[in-house]
Protein backbone atom coordinates (compact mmCIF):
# COMPACT_ATOMS: atom_id res chain seq x y z
CA UNK A 1 0.00 0.00 0.00
CA UNK A 2 2.67 2.51 1.03
CA UNK A 3 4.34 3.79 -2.09
CA UNK A 4 7.80 5.26 -2.36
CA UNK A 5 7.85 9.04 -1.95
CA UNK A 6 9.01 11.12 -4.92
CA UNK A 7 12.71 11.96 -4.67
CA UNK A 8 12.08 15.71 -4.59
CA UNK A 9 9.79 15.33 -1.57
CA UNK A 10 12.34 13.16 0.17
CA UNK A 11 15.10 15.72 -0.40
CA UNK A 12 12.83 18.48 0.91
CA UNK A 13 12.07 16.47 4.06
CA UNK A 14 15.79 15.95 4.72
CA UNK A 15 16.60 19.64 4.24
CA UNK A 16 13.71 20.62 6.49
CA UNK A 17 14.92 18.27 9.22
CA UNK A 18 18.36 19.88 9.02
CA UNK A 19 16.65 23.25 9.46
CA UNK A 20 14.66 21.95 12.45
CA UNK A 21 17.71 20.47 14.15
CA UNK A 22 20.17 23.27 13.28
CA UNK A 23 19.78 25.23 16.52
CA UNK A 24 19.39 22.31 18.87
CA UNK A 25 22.50 20.37 17.76
CA UNK A 26 24.54 23.41 18.79
CA UNK A 27 23.45 22.96 22.41
CA UNK A 28 25.56 19.86 23.19
CA UNK A 29 28.37 21.12 20.92
CA UNK A 30 28.86 24.33 22.89
CA UNK A 31 27.87 22.85 26.24
CA UNK A 32 30.88 20.51 26.02
CA UNK A 33 33.20 22.95 24.22
CA UNK A 34 36.24 24.02 26.25
CA UNK A 35 36.06 27.73 25.43
CA UNK A 36 34.37 30.70 27.04
CA UNK A 37 33.41 32.05 23.62
CA UNK A 38 30.49 30.57 21.69
CA UNK A 39 32.13 30.30 18.25
CA UNK A 40 33.88 27.93 15.90
CA UNK A 41 36.47 26.42 15.72
CA UNK A 42 35.85 24.17 18.73
CA UNK A 43 38.50 24.02 21.46
CA UNK A 44 38.14 20.59 23.03
CA UNK A 45 35.95 18.61 25.39
CA UNK A 46 35.06 19.79 28.88
CA UNK A 47 32.49 19.17 31.56
CA UNK A 48 33.24 22.38 33.41
CA UNK A 49 30.13 24.27 32.24
CA UNK A 50 28.00 21.59 33.83
CA UNK A 51 29.97 21.90 37.09
CA UNK A 52 29.57 25.69 36.82
CA UNK A 53 25.81 25.13 36.67
CA UNK A 54 25.99 23.55 40.10
CA UNK A 55 27.49 26.72 41.53
CA UNK A 56 24.80 29.07 40.21
CA UNK A 57 22.80 29.67 43.36
CA UNK A 58 20.33 32.02 41.69
CA UNK A 59 19.70 29.30 39.10
CA UNK A 60 18.52 26.94 41.79
CA UNK A 61 16.32 29.60 43.32
CA UNK A 62 14.78 30.29 39.90
CA UNK A 63 14.37 26.56 39.28
CA UNK A 64 12.66 26.16 42.65
CA UNK A 65 10.26 29.03 41.84
CA UNK A 66 9.54 27.55 38.43
CA UNK A 67 8.88 24.10 39.88
CA UNK A 68 6.51 25.51 42.53
CA UNK A 69 4.71 27.49 39.83
CA UNK A 70 4.58 24.63 37.32
CA UNK A 71 3.31 22.09 39.86
CA UNK A 72 0.64 24.41 41.30
CA UNK A 73 -0.46 25.73 37.92
CA UNK A 74 -0.74 22.28 36.34
CA UNK A 75 -2.71 20.88 39.29
CA UNK A 76 -5.07 23.86 39.39
CA UNK A 77 -5.69 23.90 35.65
CA UNK A 78 -6.23 20.14 35.62
CA UNK A 79 -8.91 20.62 38.31
CA UNK A 80 -10.49 23.35 36.18
CA UNK A 81 -10.17 21.06 33.17
CA UNK A 82 -11.98 18.22 34.95
CA UNK A 83 -14.80 20.52 36.07
CA UNK A 84 -15.19 22.10 32.63
CA UNK A 85 -14.96 18.83 30.71
CA UNK A 86 -17.53 17.16 32.98
CA UNK A 87 -19.91 20.11 32.72
CA UNK A 88 -19.62 20.24 28.93
CA UNK A 89 -19.88 16.48 28.40
CA UNK A 90 -22.70 15.67 30.82
CA UNK A 91 -24.84 18.75 31.33
CA UNK A 92 -26.94 21.23 29.42
CA UNK A 93 -27.06 24.70 30.95
CA UNK A 94 -27.74 28.31 30.09
CA UNK A 95 -24.79 30.18 28.63
CA UNK A 96 -22.91 26.97 27.79
CA UNK A 97 -21.29 28.33 24.64
CA UNK A 98 -20.19 31.74 25.95
CA UNK A 99 -18.88 30.26 29.20
CA UNK A 100 -16.95 27.60 27.31
CA UNK A 101 -15.71 30.28 24.91
CA UNK A 102 -14.40 32.41 27.78
CA UNK A 103 -12.53 29.47 29.30
CA UNK A 104 -10.95 28.52 25.94
CA UNK A 105 -10.24 32.13 24.87
CA UNK A 106 -6.64 32.34 26.17
CA UNK A 107 -5.75 29.87 23.40
CA UNK A 108 -6.61 32.55 20.83
CA UNK A 109 -4.95 35.57 22.43
CA UNK A 110 -1.31 36.63 22.11
CA UNK A 111 0.42 36.02 25.43
CA UNK A 112 1.57 39.60 25.75
CA UNK A 113 -2.06 40.76 25.81
CA UNK A 114 -2.84 38.34 28.65
CA UNK A 115 0.29 39.34 30.57
CA UNK A 116 -0.30 43.06 30.18
CA UNK A 117 -4.01 42.97 31.04
CA UNK A 118 -3.47 40.96 34.23
CA UNK A 119 -0.62 43.31 35.14
CA UNK A 120 -2.97 46.30 34.80
CA UNK A 121 -5.54 44.76 37.18
CA UNK A 122 -2.90 43.82 39.74
CA UNK A 123 -1.36 47.28 39.68
CA UNK A 124 -4.75 49.01 39.90
CA UNK A 125 -5.79 46.88 42.86
CA UNK A 126 -2.44 47.46 44.50
CA UNK A 127 -1.40 43.79 44.57
CA UNK A 128 2.31 43.15 44.63
CA UNK A 129 3.80 40.76 42.08
CA UNK A 130 4.84 37.36 43.37
CA UNK A 131 4.91 33.68 42.56
CA UNK A 132 1.13 33.69 43.01
CA UNK A 133 0.52 36.17 40.22
CA UNK A 134 2.58 34.03 37.83
CA UNK A 135 0.63 30.93 38.89
CA UNK A 136 -2.65 32.76 38.17
CA UNK A 137 -1.45 33.77 34.70
CA UNK A 138 -0.24 30.27 33.92
CA UNK A 139 -3.46 28.60 35.08
CA UNK A 140 -5.29 30.87 32.67
CA UNK A 141 -3.26 29.78 29.63
CA UNK A 142 -2.94 26.08 30.58
CA UNK A 143 -6.63 25.47 31.38
CA UNK A 144 -7.69 25.37 27.67
CA UNK A 145 -5.11 22.61 27.04
CA UNK A 146 -6.33 20.65 30.08
CA UNK A 147 -9.92 21.08 28.94
CA UNK A 148 -9.24 19.72 25.45
CA UNK A 149 -7.23 16.74 26.73
CA UNK A 150 -9.83 15.91 29.38
CA UNK A 151 -12.81 16.45 27.07
CA UNK A 152 -11.36 13.68 24.91
CA UNK A 153 -10.80 11.49 27.96
CA UNK A 154 -14.34 12.04 29.31
CA UNK A 155 -15.93 12.02 25.86
CA UNK A 156 -14.50 8.61 25.00
CA UNK A 157 -15.79 7.20 28.25
CA UNK A 158 -18.91 5.03 28.09
CA UNK A 159 -21.68 6.73 30.08
CA UNK A 160 -23.34 3.39 30.83
CA UNK A 161 -20.43 2.33 33.04
CA UNK A 162 -21.15 5.27 35.30
CA UNK A 163 -24.88 4.52 35.29
CA UNK A 164 -24.27 0.84 36.00
CA UNK A 165 -22.20 1.74 39.04
CA UNK A 166 -24.95 4.05 40.34
CA UNK A 167 -27.62 1.40 39.67
CA UNK A 168 -25.61 -1.18 41.57
CA UNK A 169 -25.74 0.98 44.66
CA UNK A 170 -22.47 2.89 44.59
CA UNK A 171 -22.90 6.54 45.60
CA UNK A 172 -21.73 9.49 43.48
CA UNK A 173 -18.39 9.86 45.20
CA UNK A 174 -17.73 6.12 45.12
CA UNK A 175 -18.61 6.02 41.43
CA UNK A 176 -16.24 8.87 40.75
CA UNK A 177 -13.43 7.27 42.72
CA UNK A 178 -13.85 3.68 41.58
CA UNK A 179 -15.19 3.96 38.02
CA UNK A 180 -14.55 7.39 36.50
CA UNK A 181 -11.18 8.19 38.03
CA UNK A 182 -9.39 5.00 36.90
CA UNK A 183 -10.74 5.49 33.37
CA UNK A 184 -9.67 9.11 33.01
CA UNK A 185 -6.46 8.77 35.06
CA UNK A 186 -4.22 8.62 31.96
CA UNK A 187 -5.94 11.78 30.67
CA UNK A 188 -5.37 13.46 34.02
CA UNK A 189 -1.70 12.58 33.98
CA UNK A 190 -1.17 13.85 30.44
CA UNK A 191 -3.00 17.06 31.36
CA UNK A 192 -0.68 17.50 34.37
CA UNK A 193 2.42 16.82 32.28
CA UNK A 194 1.43 19.16 29.44
CA UNK A 195 0.56 21.88 31.94
CA UNK A 196 3.82 21.37 33.75
CA UNK A 197 5.93 21.66 30.58
CA UNK A 198 4.03 24.72 29.29
CA UNK A 199 4.41 26.52 32.61
CA UNK A 200 8.07 25.60 32.96
CA UNK A 201 8.93 27.13 29.56
CA UNK A 202 6.56 30.11 29.55
CA UNK A 203 8.42 33.41 29.42
CA UNK A 204 6.31 36.43 28.46
CA UNK A 205 3.58 36.17 31.11
CA UNK A 206 6.15 35.29 33.78
CA UNK A 207 8.28 38.25 32.64
CA UNK A 208 5.36 40.63 33.21
CA UNK A 209 3.96 39.10 36.38
CA UNK A 210 7.07 38.02 38.24
CA UNK A 211 8.15 40.03 41.24
CA UNK A 212 11.51 39.65 42.93
CA UNK A 213 11.48 35.87 42.49
CA UNK A 214 12.36 35.12 38.86
CA UNK A 215 11.23 31.93 37.13
CA UNK A 216 13.70 29.79 35.20
CA UNK A 217 12.99 31.41 31.78
CA UNK A 218 13.19 34.90 33.32
CA UNK A 219 16.52 33.89 34.86
CA UNK A 220 17.79 32.53 31.51
CA UNK A 221 16.70 35.79 29.87
CA UNK A 222 18.82 37.77 32.32
CA UNK A 223 21.79 35.42 31.75
CA UNK A 224 21.68 35.94 27.98
CA UNK A 225 22.97 39.47 28.49
CA UNK A 226 26.28 38.27 29.93
CA UNK A 227 28.59 36.73 27.30
CA UNK A 228 30.68 35.04 30.01
CA UNK A 229 27.62 33.12 31.19
CA UNK A 230 26.69 31.75 27.76
CA UNK A 231 28.48 28.36 27.88
CA UNK A 232 26.77 27.70 31.22
CA UNK A 233 23.45 28.63 29.63
CA UNK A 234 24.19 26.12 26.84
CA UNK A 235 24.81 23.41 29.43
CA UNK A 236 21.54 24.36 31.13
CA UNK A 237 19.70 24.16 27.79
CA UNK A 238 21.10 20.70 27.17
CA UNK A 239 20.02 19.50 30.61
CA UNK A 240 16.52 20.92 30.00
CA UNK A 241 16.31 19.16 26.62
CA UNK A 242 17.22 15.78 28.09
CA UNK A 243 14.81 16.21 31.01
CA UNK A 244 11.98 17.29 28.70
CA UNK A 245 12.51 14.25 26.49
CA UNK A 246 12.15 12.00 29.53
CA UNK A 247 8.92 13.81 30.45
CA UNK A 248 7.70 13.59 26.86
CA UNK A 249 8.27 9.84 26.77
CA UNK A 250 6.25 9.53 29.98
CA UNK A 251 3.49 11.62 28.41
CA UNK A 252 3.43 9.46 25.31
CA UNK A 253 3.29 6.31 27.43
CA UNK A 254 0.26 7.57 29.38
CA UNK A 255 -1.45 8.88 26.26
CA UNK A 256 -1.27 5.45 24.66
CA UNK A 257 -2.58 3.82 27.81
CA UNK A 258 -5.41 6.35 27.87
CA UNK A 259 -6.33 5.47 24.28
CA UNK A 260 -6.27 1.79 25.07
CA UNK A 261 -8.36 2.09 28.23
CA UNK A 262 -11.08 4.46 27.09
CA UNK A 263 -11.14 2.96 23.59
CA UNK A 264 -11.38 -0.57 24.92
CA UNK A 265 -14.19 0.20 27.32
CA UNK A 266 -16.07 2.70 25.25
CA UNK A 267 -16.32 1.27 21.79
CA UNK A 268 -18.02 -2.08 21.93
CA UNK A 269 -20.19 -3.84 24.43
CA UNK A 270 -18.36 -7.15 24.62
CA UNK A 271 -15.13 -5.45 25.53
CA UNK A 272 -16.75 -4.36 28.76
CA UNK A 273 -17.63 -7.94 29.50
CA UNK A 274 -14.16 -9.16 28.73
CA UNK A 275 -12.26 -6.62 30.72
CA UNK A 276 -14.63 -6.21 33.65
CA UNK A 277 -13.53 -8.00 36.80
CA UNK B 1 -46.21 33.75 33.51
CA UNK B 2 -45.45 30.65 31.46
CA UNK B 3 -42.46 32.40 29.95
CA UNK B 4 -41.03 33.20 33.36
CA UNK B 5 -41.80 29.69 34.56
CA UNK B 6 -39.97 28.29 31.53
CA UNK B 7 -36.99 30.45 32.39
CA UNK B 8 -37.14 29.31 35.99
CA UNK B 9 -37.19 25.69 34.83
CA UNK B 10 -34.23 26.36 32.54
CA UNK B 11 -32.29 27.92 35.38
CA UNK B 12 -33.16 24.97 37.61
CA UNK B 13 -31.96 22.54 34.95
CA UNK B 14 -28.81 24.59 34.53
CA UNK B 15 -27.78 24.35 38.17
CA UNK B 16 -25.84 21.03 38.02
CA UNK B 17 -23.82 22.29 35.04
CA UNK B 18 -23.21 25.69 36.61
CA UNK B 19 -22.07 24.10 39.85
CA UNK B 20 -19.32 22.29 37.95
CA UNK B 21 -18.21 25.04 35.60
CA UNK B 22 -18.68 27.91 38.08
CA UNK B 23 -15.11 27.86 39.38
CA UNK B 24 -13.33 27.87 36.03
CA UNK B 25 -15.80 30.45 34.74
CA UNK B 26 -15.26 32.77 37.69
CA UNK B 27 -11.51 32.43 37.25
CA UNK B 28 -11.74 33.31 33.56
CA UNK B 29 -14.11 36.15 34.39
CA UNK B 30 -11.76 37.64 37.00
CA UNK B 31 -8.45 37.05 35.23
CA UNK B 32 -9.35 37.41 31.57
CA UNK B 33 -12.58 39.28 30.95
CA UNK B 34 -12.21 41.85 33.73
CA UNK B 35 -8.56 42.59 32.87
CA UNK B 36 -9.41 42.97 29.17
CA UNK B 37 -12.26 45.36 29.97
CA UNK B 38 -10.08 47.28 32.39
CA UNK B 39 -7.37 47.49 29.73
CA UNK B 40 -9.92 49.05 27.35
CA UNK B 41 -10.88 51.54 30.07
CA UNK B 42 -7.24 52.32 30.86
CA UNK B 43 -6.55 53.03 27.19
CA UNK B 44 -9.00 55.96 27.46
CA UNK B 45 -7.19 57.44 30.45
CA UNK B 46 -3.91 59.33 30.45
CA UNK B 47 -0.85 59.17 32.64
CA UNK B 48 1.69 61.82 33.50
CA UNK B 49 4.57 59.99 35.17
CA UNK B 50 2.91 58.59 38.29
CA UNK B 51 -0.41 60.41 38.33
CA UNK B 52 -3.23 58.76 36.45
CA UNK B 53 -5.78 61.14 34.91
CA UNK B 54 -9.13 59.36 34.84
CA UNK B 55 -10.95 61.68 32.48
CA UNK B 56 -11.97 59.80 29.35
CA UNK B 57 -10.13 60.81 26.20
CA UNK B 58 -9.14 59.30 22.87
CA UNK B 59 -5.71 60.98 22.99
CA UNK B 60 -3.85 57.67 23.25
CA UNK B 61 -5.48 56.39 20.09
CA UNK B 62 -4.81 59.66 18.31
CA UNK B 63 -1.17 59.30 19.29
CA UNK B 64 -1.03 55.66 18.15
CA UNK B 65 -2.42 56.51 14.73
CA UNK B 66 -0.64 59.83 14.17
CA UNK B 67 2.82 58.92 15.41
CA UNK B 68 4.82 57.21 12.65
CA UNK B 69 6.81 55.13 15.19
CA UNK B 70 3.76 53.18 16.32
CA UNK B 71 2.37 52.87 12.83
CA UNK B 72 5.71 51.51 11.55
CA UNK B 73 5.91 48.99 14.39
CA UNK B 74 2.36 47.76 13.90
CA UNK B 75 2.84 47.49 10.14
CA UNK B 76 6.12 45.63 10.60
CA UNK B 77 4.64 43.24 13.18
CA UNK B 78 1.79 42.48 10.81
CA UNK B 79 4.20 41.98 7.90
CA UNK B 80 6.51 39.71 9.86
CA UNK B 81 3.63 37.73 11.26
CA UNK B 82 2.06 37.23 7.81
CA UNK B 83 5.42 36.26 6.30
CA UNK B 84 6.02 33.79 9.13
CA UNK B 85 2.53 32.33 8.75
CA UNK B 86 2.80 31.86 4.99
CA UNK B 87 6.32 30.42 5.02
CA UNK B 88 5.70 28.16 8.02
CA UNK B 89 2.51 26.70 6.59
CA UNK B 90 3.95 26.31 3.07
CA UNK B 91 7.03 24.53 4.42
CA UNK B 92 5.00 22.45 6.85
CA UNK B 93 2.55 21.10 4.29
CA UNK B 94 4.97 18.83 2.36
CA UNK B 95 6.30 17.49 5.67
CA UNK B 96 2.82 16.67 6.97
CA UNK B 97 2.00 15.21 3.54
CA UNK B 98 5.08 13.03 3.58
CA UNK B 99 4.37 11.68 7.06
CA UNK B 100 0.70 11.05 6.35
CA UNK B 101 1.04 9.49 2.88
CA UNK B 102 4.46 7.88 2.98
CA UNK B 103 5.04 7.46 6.72
CA UNK B 104 3.65 3.93 6.82
CA UNK B 105 4.32 2.36 10.18
CA UNK B 106 6.91 4.98 11.11
CA UNK B 107 4.38 7.83 11.45
CA UNK B 108 4.64 8.09 15.24
CA UNK B 109 8.44 8.05 15.14
CA UNK B 110 8.54 10.68 12.40
CA UNK B 111 6.22 12.96 14.39
CA UNK B 112 8.37 12.44 17.47
CA UNK B 113 11.48 13.28 15.40
CA UNK B 114 9.87 16.58 14.45
CA UNK B 115 9.04 17.59 18.01
CA UNK B 116 12.41 16.74 19.62
CA UNK B 117 14.11 20.08 18.82
CA UNK B 118 11.28 21.90 20.55
CA UNK B 119 11.70 20.40 23.97
CA UNK B 120 14.29 22.82 25.22
CA UNK B 121 13.79 26.38 26.40
CA UNK B 122 12.03 28.62 23.86
CA UNK B 123 14.41 31.44 24.75
CA UNK B 124 17.44 29.28 24.02
CA UNK B 125 16.07 28.05 20.71
CA UNK B 126 15.70 31.63 19.53
CA UNK B 127 19.05 32.58 21.02
CA UNK B 128 20.76 29.73 19.16
CA UNK B 129 19.70 31.35 15.87
CA UNK B 130 21.77 34.32 16.94
CA UNK B 131 24.74 31.96 17.23
CA UNK B 132 24.04 30.50 13.79
CA UNK B 133 23.49 33.81 12.03
CA UNK B 134 25.86 36.02 14.05
CA UNK B 135 29.01 37.86 12.99
CA UNK B 136 31.23 35.05 14.32
CA UNK B 137 28.41 32.59 13.91
CA UNK B 138 28.16 29.14 12.43
CA UNK B 139 27.28 30.26 8.90
CA UNK B 140 29.92 32.97 8.70
CA UNK B 141 32.75 30.93 10.17
CA UNK B 142 31.71 27.97 8.03
CA UNK B 143 31.64 29.95 4.81
CA UNK B 144 34.92 31.67 5.68
CA UNK B 145 36.76 28.44 6.43
CA UNK B 146 35.56 27.14 3.07
CA UNK B 147 36.93 30.33 1.51
CA UNK B 148 33.60 31.16 -0.05
CA UNK B 149 33.55 34.59 1.57
CA UNK B 150 36.41 36.80 2.77
CA UNK B 151 34.65 38.65 5.57
CA UNK B 152 31.57 37.81 7.65
CA UNK B 153 28.19 38.56 6.14
CA UNK B 154 26.50 41.15 8.31
CA UNK B 155 23.11 41.20 6.63
CA UNK B 156 21.91 37.84 7.96
CA UNK B 157 21.37 38.88 11.59
CA UNK B 158 19.55 41.79 13.24
CA UNK B 159 16.85 42.38 10.67
CA UNK B 160 13.33 41.27 9.88
CA UNK B 161 14.51 38.25 7.86
CA UNK B 162 16.26 36.85 10.92
CA UNK B 163 13.05 37.34 12.93
CA UNK B 164 11.01 35.56 10.25
CA UNK B 165 13.48 32.67 10.09
CA UNK B 166 13.61 32.17 13.85
CA UNK B 167 9.83 32.37 14.20
CA UNK B 168 9.21 30.04 11.24
CA UNK B 169 11.43 27.59 13.07
CA UNK B 170 9.81 28.09 16.47
CA UNK B 171 6.29 27.48 15.18
CA UNK B 172 7.06 24.61 12.79
CA UNK B 173 5.48 21.79 14.84
CA UNK B 174 2.36 23.88 15.50
CA UNK B 175 1.82 24.05 11.74
CA UNK B 176 2.80 20.46 10.90
CA UNK B 177 0.56 18.75 13.46
CA UNK B 178 -2.86 20.21 12.49
CA UNK B 179 -2.15 19.71 8.76
CA UNK B 180 -1.07 16.14 9.47
CA UNK B 181 -4.29 15.47 11.41
CA UNK B 182 -6.48 16.75 8.58
CA UNK B 183 -4.51 14.76 5.97
CA UNK B 184 -4.96 11.65 8.07
CA UNK B 185 -8.72 12.09 7.98
CA UNK B 186 -8.85 11.98 4.17
CA UNK B 187 -10.49 8.82 2.88
CA UNK B 188 -7.81 7.28 0.68
CA UNK B 189 -10.39 5.62 -1.55
CA UNK B 190 -11.44 9.08 -2.77
CA UNK B 191 -7.95 9.56 -4.17
CA UNK B 192 -7.97 6.13 -5.80
CA UNK B 193 -11.36 6.85 -7.33
CA UNK B 194 -10.06 10.15 -8.69
CA UNK B 195 -7.05 8.44 -10.23
CA UNK B 196 -9.13 5.60 -11.64
CA UNK B 197 -11.43 8.10 -13.30
CA UNK B 198 -8.47 9.64 -15.06
CA UNK B 199 -7.23 12.51 -12.88
CA UNK B 200 -3.50 13.09 -12.99
CA UNK B 201 -1.59 13.04 -9.67
CA UNK B 202 -1.36 16.83 -9.62
CA UNK B 203 -5.01 17.29 -10.51
CA UNK B 204 -6.17 14.89 -7.83
CA UNK B 205 -3.95 16.70 -5.31
CA UNK B 206 -5.55 20.06 -6.07
CA UNK B 207 -9.08 18.74 -6.46
CA UNK B 208 -9.22 16.26 -3.57
CA UNK B 209 -6.29 16.35 -1.15
CA UNK B 210 -5.84 20.09 -0.75
CA UNK B 211 -9.52 21.04 -0.31
CA UNK B 212 -9.97 18.27 2.26
CA UNK B 213 -6.80 19.33 4.08
CA UNK B 214 -7.91 22.97 4.26
CA UNK B 215 -9.33 22.78 7.82
CA UNK B 216 -5.84 21.80 8.99
CA UNK B 217 -4.24 24.53 6.90
CA UNK B 218 -6.64 27.14 8.33
CA UNK B 219 -6.02 25.94 11.89
CA UNK B 220 -2.25 25.91 11.33
CA UNK B 221 -2.33 29.45 9.91
CA UNK B 222 -4.25 30.80 12.91
CA UNK B 223 -2.10 28.91 15.41
CA UNK B 224 1.00 30.51 13.89
CA UNK B 225 -0.42 33.95 13.13
CA UNK B 226 -2.02 34.81 16.48
CA UNK B 227 0.98 34.36 18.80
CA UNK B 228 3.64 35.61 16.36
CA UNK B 229 2.15 39.08 15.98
CA UNK B 230 2.61 39.61 19.71
CA UNK B 231 5.99 37.93 20.01
CA UNK B 232 8.37 39.71 22.34
CA UNK B 233 11.44 37.50 22.59
CA UNK B 234 12.44 36.94 18.96
CA UNK B 235 12.63 40.59 17.86
CA UNK B 236 14.61 41.42 20.99
CA UNK B 237 17.16 38.66 20.41
CA UNK B 238 17.64 38.54 16.64
CA UNK B 239 15.76 41.56 15.32
CA UNK B 240 18.19 44.38 16.07
CA UNK B 241 16.66 47.85 15.92
CA UNK B 242 15.14 47.31 12.47
CA UNK B 243 13.39 44.14 13.58
CA UNK B 244 11.60 45.35 16.71
CA UNK B 245 7.89 44.62 16.88
CA UNK B 246 4.84 46.05 18.63
CA UNK B 247 5.14 43.80 21.71
CA UNK B 248 8.51 45.39 22.47
CA UNK B 249 6.92 48.84 22.37
CA UNK B 250 4.04 47.72 24.61
CA UNK B 251 6.54 46.41 27.14
CA UNK B 252 8.52 49.69 27.04
CA UNK B 253 5.33 51.68 27.73
CA UNK B 254 4.63 49.58 30.79
CA UNK B 255 8.16 49.83 32.17
CA UNK B 256 10.66 52.48 31.12
CA UNK B 257 8.30 54.95 29.46
CA UNK B 258 5.87 54.61 32.38
CA UNK B 259 2.88 55.25 30.16
CA UNK B 260 0.55 52.31 30.84
CA UNK B 261 -2.48 53.95 29.16
CA UNK B 262 -0.60 54.32 25.88
CA UNK B 263 0.65 50.73 26.24
CA UNK B 264 -2.94 49.62 26.79
CA UNK B 265 -4.06 51.49 23.66
CA UNK B 266 -1.28 49.81 21.65
CA UNK B 267 -2.31 46.42 23.03
CA UNK B 268 -5.98 47.06 22.14
CA UNK B 269 -5.07 48.13 18.60
CA UNK B 270 -2.89 45.03 18.09
CA UNK B 271 -5.56 42.78 19.56
CA UNK B 272 -8.21 44.30 17.27
CA UNK B 273 -5.99 43.68 14.25
CA UNK B 274 -5.41 40.06 15.29
CA UNK B 275 -9.13 39.45 15.84
CA UNK B 276 -10.11 41.24 12.61
CA UNK B 277 -7.66 39.33 10.41
CA UNK B 278 -8.45 35.99 12.07
CA UNK B 279 -12.19 36.46 11.54
CA UNK B 280 -11.63 37.59 7.96
CA UNK B 281 -9.49 34.53 7.35
CA UNK B 282 -12.08 32.18 8.84
CA UNK B 283 -14.85 33.85 6.83
CA UNK B 284 -12.77 33.51 3.68
CA UNK B 285 -12.29 29.79 4.26
CA UNK B 286 -15.80 29.13 5.51
CA UNK B 287 -16.70 26.69 2.76
CA UNK B 288 -13.81 24.37 3.68
CA UNK B 289 -14.58 24.47 7.38
CA UNK B 290 -18.29 23.78 7.02
CA UNK B 291 -17.74 20.58 5.11
CA UNK B 292 -15.81 19.10 8.01
CA UNK B 293 -18.59 19.65 10.52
Amino acid sequence: MTKRAPLSLLIFVVIYLVFLYAPVVLLPIFAFNDSAIIAFPLEGFTMRWFWALGEEESLFRALKNSLIIAVSASILSTCFGVLTARAIARHEFLGKRPIFGLIMAPLFLPEIIIGVSILIVLLQLGFSLSIWTVIAGHVLIITPFSVSILTTAFGNMDKSLEEASLDLGENRFGTFRRVILPLVAPGLISSLLIGFTISLDEFVIAFFLTGTDPTLPVYIWSMLRFPSKLPTVMALGFVLLVMSLVLLSLFEYFRRRSEKLTGGYGKTQHHVGQEGE
Amino acid sequence: MTASRKLLLKIKNSLPGWRLIGGPFLFGFLLLLTPLLLMILLSFWTQDYLTLDRTLTVNNYVEVFSHPVYFTLIKRSLNISLMVTISTVLLAFPIAYYISFYGGRRKAILLFLITIPFWTSYLLRIFLWKIILGYNGVINSGLMSLNIIDEPLSFILYNTNAVVLALAHAFAPFAILPIFVSLEKIDRSLLEAGRDLGDSAIRSFFRITLPLAMPGVVAASLIVFIPTIGDYVTPRLVGGTDGLMIANMIQVQFSKANNAPLGAALAIVSLSIVVFISLLFILFNRKYLRRQV
